[in-house]
């Protein structure tokens, strides 16, 4: 379970939530106990564990328990350098032609429906 | 000593868009649109180059919001055919450092009264993955990227 290589689409699908994102970016400033990341949100502590599953299945954040308390770290490696900067290009031509489908919008030429 | 590493990659990404395939073209073949989405997503752009026929070339530098590394661009145009079809290679440097040489087609395609975009990048990504500091900008950089283009979805 440790070792298990993650997959892109379940690292997307983990990301796709937006408190599993701010779960994701507080871990980013260093690693905190689970009531430290249920603290900000406004949610039942099993609703946290739910999402901290998802996050801990997508590779991107694992936990280990110390007594009684369970701490979370995000895993830097997740991916492969070479598929983060793959994956950054990638992310990098979609916002891009997200932005060119904004200015061909934005200059449609009057008159036309 | 930097560990030398190469790393090929092809991914296609596909959009459809309102615009008749012409201006969409436009939008790539002139330099004060292209200036308007191509590089936006970067702060400080310094003096954008752009020859826009077979041969010629583009240059687009700039430094990412925040963490100030400058990024270069380098393009080389090898086959245009207006309104249909465009293929250039480009280099990318992350400060000093040569990230990689890729070979970028765009196609055109009319779709009803719009455009079908596809375009198809070739890649080598090249080594200097490997120093930590780098590594961990890569994965913050990532995230931040995917979060931005998950909420843009």
């Amino acid at each position: 379970m440790l070792n298990q290589s993650p997959s892109l689409d379940l690292m997307f699908q983990a990301l796709a939530d937006p408190t599993r994102r701010a779960m994701v970016e507080r871990l980013g400033q260093g690693p905190a106990s689970v009531s430290e990341l249920a603290r900000p949100l406004a949610m039942s502590m099993p609703a946290v564990m739910q999402h901290l599953q998802m996050l801990e299945a997508s590779g991107l954040v694992r936990s280990e328990k110390t007594g009684r308390v369970r701490t979370c770290r995000i895993e830097p490696e997740a991916l492969s350098l070479a598929e983060q900067w793959i994956n950054a290009r990638r992310i990098d031509w979609q916002r891009k032609l997200d932005r060119l489908g904004d200015y061909l919008d934005q200059t449609e030429p009057k008159g036309k429906s | 000593m930097t560990e030398r590493n190469t790393v090929h990659a092809v991914f296609t990404i596909e959009r459809t868009y309102a615009a008749a395939p012409a201006r969409v073209f436009a939008a790539w073949a002139d330099k004060e649109a292209k200036s308007r989405w191509f590089g936006a997503d970067k702060s400080a752009e310094r003096q954008p180059e752009m020859d826009f026929r077979v041969g010629g070339r583009e240059r687009l530098s700039g430094t990412w919001h925040g963490d100030g590394v400058l990024v270069r661009f380098e393009a080389h145009y090898f086959d245009i055919l207006p309104n249909e079809r465009l293929v250039y290679a480009y280099d990318m440097y992350l400060g000093d450092q040569h990230i990689s040489v890729s070979l970028a087609t765009v196609e055109f395609r009319p779709a009803g009264a719009g455009t079908r975009l596809v375009v198809t990048e070739q890649g080598t990504f090249l080594d200097g993955y490997d120093d930590a500091g780098s590594r961990e900008h890569g994965t913050g950089w990532l995230l931040e990227k995917l979060g931005n283009s998950l909420e843009a979805a």
